[in-house]
């Protein structure tokens, strides 16, 4: 069945007809264009489809289009303009923290909910909020540093406001 | 080390921005008007005859473009249904039989996915089921199931070319090594170990499965997008395959989202070629997760391994290497002969025996992995060779460092050893873990024990690469090179390399990505060779044109070209910076105008001296090694059998780190994804079923399972004709991690694993076996 929904996608309004059956990654891809937003397990186990929901992380890969009527959407591309990084991205740049970076959308996404949720995570606050969130390259160690970088310079950014 | 100004410097990476904003350019996100998706019905069966397919009901529903089988495939004019790099043995879709589970069967391009997944469900297909062969130790039996009944060479790669035909046997190749008399040294010898190791199959998972766009252009020319590490292979496939000229197929290839050696050779592109060639419209094929399952996976491998010891030293190894190809051999010949005969190790042994067999199954193809059968051949060696010196009570370092080669010295297959930094890194490792500090006791359930492993993977010889250096007026450059940035870094080493001889900075350097239209010949992007082999040819092309440049200077300041350096975008006299020219100045000299371009290509070509096919002796067998070793502290939970690695060392020579944060980088994750594969990765199949196909049931590492304390140690033995000095880091962190984490769990609880993965339940029932208590569980 056919619906007409209204969401707010990268902070714009956006309504959109959608087929009960789509789910929220086939309309960010095939109709939005949304690149960032990549299917690589289907199975929501894999977090490369990750994006932010009211700002908390789901797997767009097993959202149905229609559940995300009404709520708000962040992908990658909603993130910044593209001139200036987000401190997040900032960090993964400067810490290495990408080699083939096709997991790179889900992971920023990632930690931004994370440090939203908490500012100051431990180590293994950390590894258990982006255990969903799979790196084949396995730059994990840099992924690590990036985010306390990133923490570091939201922080900063805080302070200097 | 020489000095120099970019080359050593870990410049930050070229495709950072496209990258972390999610813009980089991927097959996936490329769309042609009117482009038609695509399904494929495969097989569900082992190994079945195809009796009959009904395809009718597909091709008339709403929106189907086309309904093709392998059939209709063999009947288009000059078109060979069959493809591969070794053999032509894999059909673009089944003819006649299936020898896989997940064989590809029919294939539909329709207007949308659904359209062609609705399509694939009236497709009527009869089978008969055939005698399989799942097995590799059955299969080399006379009596097996045939999975061929002939064998046909593809003649495609120089190195392939003693590949031979061979028909009424599962096996399709043969390595052999023979030096010294190996039963004498048995039969002198004051100790025989005999053991045997295997190393499952597991997928590479790439994040971004494969994906490939063809259509015909306005000249109908063939045009191909394609996730693939081999380009250049790719045309050469397509050309032979379909009997196009090769100048009227472009390949082209974007950003990979990771390769590990899934994406070499043809995967998709014949099949999604073939049906853009019959619905004359763009088409694109990207596979599920599970279909990648069942299209490539890494080698199983059984190593039968027998070493004598005299007056504790190795006197003799006899190798016995059979490699799981699965129903088609992809590169199985390739690894079964390059890794075979390094399956001895990187040892002075007086006598040595190896046969390696790559050998048909009807499971899932196999074919190259990061460390392309390195690590399984290590796996074995080096675990037995810490199991011996352990017998003998020796230290297992010093037990390694003794006998391993030295500059100058002779490998097995004969050929003198060069930068060959394997001590170096034995020593490294032993060093980072603190080898020579005493284990302290424990008692409890929760042990703890060090391993160290090492061995060398040697670089695949002969291969080509070539590339084109363009030098615009205002300094900057292009670079045409077919080397695919599947997350490597190569956008950034070969930008250093190129901006080093051509001194200016690395930002002032474009890589052009692979399209066979302009960018030159290479081999593969695979096997840690780009570094060297495109990094050569970028430099030599860059050396020609700045040879040009400095032709124009000399003549101009009357001074020798010989005098000449480049720096700071600039040619100048060495010594005297003052007295040079601007790159835009010596362009107005040349030309009289800032319009053109300077460009030069070079091709780097190492060839290899002939292998005696009985012996496996040849005066140079390979370009160079990577010596790896990798030191690793363990925690076994002796309740539950549970390992947790606790210390990672990654060492490996790399010869000069063109950019050292990013050989660091390449070490270390080779490491942590073959973590993964050392502790659960398993492709598990039940009479060539596989079981376990998804990533909700096969699992790979994730930040979880990263140690506490992991850390690369790149060694920098420069090699005499590597760019700057520079060999390559791919896969040299990969090749090690397995025996070094069983090595430290021999040393935690006294049981040797030979099995891999190291299960919980592998562990215990080992622990149960040392402590005489049988295992119900089997």
């Amino acid at each position: 069945m056919k619906r007409e929904i209204h969401l707010r996608l990268n902070e714009q309004d956006a309504s959109l007809v959608v087929d009960d059956a789509d789910t929220l990654l086939e309309v960010l891809r095939d109709r939005f264009k949304l690149w960032s937003v990549r299917e690589a397990c289907g199975v929501s186990a894999c977090g490369s489809c990750t994006v932010l929901l009211d700002g908390k992380p789901v797997s767009a890969c097993l959202l149905l289009a229609a559940r995300a009527a009404g709520h708000e959407i962040l992908t990658l591309e909603g993130l910044s303009d593209g001139d200036t990084l987000h401190p997040i991205q900032q960090a993964w740049v400067e810490e290495r923290a990408l080699q083939c970076a096709y997991c790179t959308p889900g992971f920023v996404l990632s930690v931004k909910a994370l440090l939203e949720e908490n500012a100051d995570p431990s180590d293994d606050e950390i590894r258990e909020y982006l255990a969903g969130n799979l790196c084949r390259c396995a730059g994990y160690a840099e992924i690590l540093r990036a985010v306390r970088a990133a923490q570091e310079k939201i922080k900063l950014a805080a302070t200097a406001r | 080390m020489a000095n120099f100004s970019v080359v050593g410097q870990s410049v930050y990476r070229k495709d950072a921005n496209p990258k972390v904003t999610g813009r980089a350019l991927h097959v996936g996100n490329i769309e042609m008007p009117g482009m038609l998706q695509v399904a494929v019905l495969r097989s569900p069966y082992p190994h079945a005859r195809i009796l009959r397919i009904d395809k009718s009901k597909a091709e008339a529903l709403a929106g189907v473009a086309v309904v093709l089988t392998g059939a209709d495939i063999s009947k288009m004019a000059g078109v060979d249904p069959h493809f591969g790099p070794a053999f032509r043995d894999q059909p673009i879709l089944a003819v006649e039989k299936v020898c896989h589970v997940g064989d590809p069967v029919v294939a539909v391009a329709a207007a949308d996915h659904r359209t062609a997944e609705d399509a694939l469900q009236l497709v009527e297909i009869d089978y008969e089921p055939l005698p399989g062969v799942f097995d590799v130790l059955e299969a080399v039996k006379k009596d097996s199931p045939l999975v061929h009944e002939q064998h046909r060479p593809a003649k495609a790669f120089a190195d392939l070319a003693h590949v031979k035909a061979g028909e009424q046997s599962n096996i399709c190749y043969q390595f052999k090594l023979r030096v010294g008399d190996v039963d004498k040294a048995f039969a002198e010898a004051d100790r025989i170990f005999d053991d045997i190791f295997t190393s499952p199959p597991a997928q590479h998972v790439p994040m971004e499965p494969h994906v490939t766009l063809a259509y015909l252009d306005e000249h109908d020319r063939l045009n191909v997008w394609t996730a693939s590490q081999s380009p250049s292979y790719v045309r050469t496939e397509l050309a032979a395959t379909f009997g196009i000229p090769m100048h009227r197929i472009r390949v082209r290839v974007p950003y990979l989202g990771g390769g590990y050696g899934a994406k070499l050779y043809a995967k998709l592109e014949p099949l999604v070629t073939a049906l853009a060639l019959r619905t004359k419209k763009p088409v694109r094929y990207a596979l599920t997760r599970e279909e990648e399952f069942l299209t490539i996976t890494k080698h199983k491998v059984v190593t039968k391994i027998k070493t004598a010891i005299k007056n504790g030293a190795i006197t003799a190894r006899k190798c016995e290497v059979y490699w799981d190809t699965g129903a088609y051999a992809e590169i199985g010949p390739r690894i079964g002969h390059k890794s075979g005969y390094t399956s001895a190790g990187p040892y002075k042994i007086p006598n040595v025996w190896i046969d390696s067999y790559c050998v048909y199954t009807n499971k899932v193809p196999a074919g190259a992995f990061r460390g392309f059968g390195v690590p399984q051949v290590i796996w074995a060696y080096d675990s037995q060779t810490d199991m011996i010196a352990r017998a003998l009570g020796v230290d297992p370092v010093e037990f390694r460092l003794q006998p391993a080669l030295d500059e100058g010295e002779k490998f097995a297959t004969g050929t003198v050893v060069r930068s060959f930094g394997i001590k170096e890194a034995i020593r490294q490792a032993a060093q980072a873990i603190e080898w020579s500090k005493p284990k302290p006791s424990q008692n409890g359930t929760r042990r703890r024990g060090r391993g160290i492993a090492a061995g060398v993977k040697a670089v695949l010889t002969p291969s080509i690469s070539g590339a084109i250096v363009i030098l615009n007026a205002d300094g900057t450059a292009n670079v045409l090179s077919s080397t695919v940035e599947m997350g490597q870094g190569s956008e950034t080493t070969m930008s250093q390399i190129v901006a080093e001889e051509l001194g200016i900075t690395a930002d002032r350097v474009h890589i052009v990505q692979p399209d066979t239209d302009v960018t030159p010949y290479d081999t593969i992007t695979a096997g840690s060779r780009s570094t060297y082999h495109m990094g050569n040819a970028v430099r030599l092309a860059a050396a020609k044109v700045k040879a040009q440049l400095c032709e124009v200077v000399a003549a101009k300041l009357e001074v020798a070209p010989d005098d000449l350096t480049a720096g700071k975008g600039r040619i100048y006299v060495r010594g005297l910076e003052e007295r040079g020219m601007t790159v835009g100045e010596i362009f107005l000299a040349k030309f009289g105008s800032l319009g053109t371009t300077l460009a030069a290509e070079a091709v780097c070509q190492p060839t290899a001296a002939h292998m005696d096919p009985e012996t496996g002796q040849s005066e140079k067998c390979t370009e160079y090694w990577f010596p790896s070793a990798t030191a690793a502290e363990v925690e076994v939970d002796t309740e539950t059998g549970r390992v947790k690695v606790l210390q990672l060392y990654s060492v490996g020579d790399t010869g000069t780190a063109i950019n050292p944060r990013h050989c660091e980088q390449q070490l270390q994750g080779a490491a942590l994804m073959h973590l993964g594969l050392t502790m659960f990765e398993e492709m598990i199949f039940e009479e060539g079923q596989l079981i376990n196909g998804s990533l909700l049931d096969y699992q790979v590492a994730s930040i979880k399972d990263m140690p506490q304390l992991v850390r690369p140690i790149v060694v920098q033995v420069p090699h005499e004709d590597g760019p700057f000095g520079a060999k390559g880091a791919g896969e040299t962190g990969a090749l090690t991690v397995a025996p070094a984490i069983a090595n430290a769990i021999e040393d935690a609880v006294g049981v040797r694993i030979r099995d891999l993965p190291i299960t919980p339940e592998r562990v215990l029932r080992a622990l149960a076996e040392k402590n005489g208590v049988t295992d119900s569980r089997g």
